[in-house]
């Protein structure tokens, strides 16, 4: 499985603090997987993708594997 | 060199982490310190801060070694409240000690600026029964602007 984080706004959205997806996973396939206001803001620039930890350049690029944590990061609101 | 960088899920005492802090920089010739409470304005009974563990203290971390690298500094203190908040706590402490003072002053406000414009925080409000998420603000991001020259 793979493991979906969501911060901030986009766990309301998606009406979880996070959700298992069958791995593999690549972009089309998280964007699929997900309830649509999600997959939606998932396109805007904004919101950032991170897997493992580490902050993806490029969303599309995104290939998840078995045991893999994606987070899924909208703007930061300031400590 | 003394560098405490924590995120804390309770409710801190400002001038125990200060006062440590300064005991623990002995021969400094200056100690700038900052400290944030939640505002109690507008009506707001509660603030929930939201952090991602692979992310936000990492991130606390380079922003420690950035101001370890711009300013010259012998200590720095960094402490941030996670979870949930009521008006009048403190939510996050940061101190400098260096042997000037301008490299004391100036690292707090470097990484304050940080810590508001870029840090892995999501944060949310309650007003009037009512949950609502802050969205970043135009001034952090030109106070954030100020150090990228």
């Amino acid at each position: 499985m793979v493991t979906v984080v969501f911060l901030g706004k986009l766990a309301d959205l998606a009406g979880a603090a996070s959700l298992a997806l069958t791995a593999p996973l690549d972009w089309a396939a998280l964007k699929a997987a997900l309830p649509d206001p999600v997959a939606e803001a998932l396109d805007d620039p904004g919101n950032r993708v991170a897997l493992n930890g580490t902050l993806l350049a490029d969303k599309a690029a995104l290939r998840a594997a078995e045991g893999d944590e994606i987070a899924l990061l909208p703007p930061v609101s300031g400590g | 060199m003394m560098r405490d960088i924590r995120l804390l899920d309770r409710r801190f005492v400002p001038g125990t982490l200060i006062g440590a802090f300064t005991k623990a920089n002995p021969g400094f010739g200056g100690v700038c310190s900052f400290l944030g409470e939640v505002r109690g304005d507008g009506g707001v009974e509660a603030l929930e801060l939201i952090h991602y563990a692979p992310l936000t203290l990492p991130g606390m971390h380079e922003l420690a070694d950035c101001a370890f690298d711009r300013f010259a500094l012998m200590g720095l203190l960094m402490v941030h409240r996670v979870g949930m908040m009521r008006p009048g706590e403190p939510i996050v402490c940061v101190a400098a000690a260096a042997r000037h003072r301008r490299d004391a002053i100036d690292a707090v406000d470097f990484c304050m600026d940080h810590l508001k414009g870029a840090a892995w925080f999501w944060k949310r409000e309650r007003r009037a029964g009512e949950w609502r998420w802050i969205a970043p603000r135009e001034q952090d991001h030109r106070d954030l602007a100020r150090w990228q020259a």
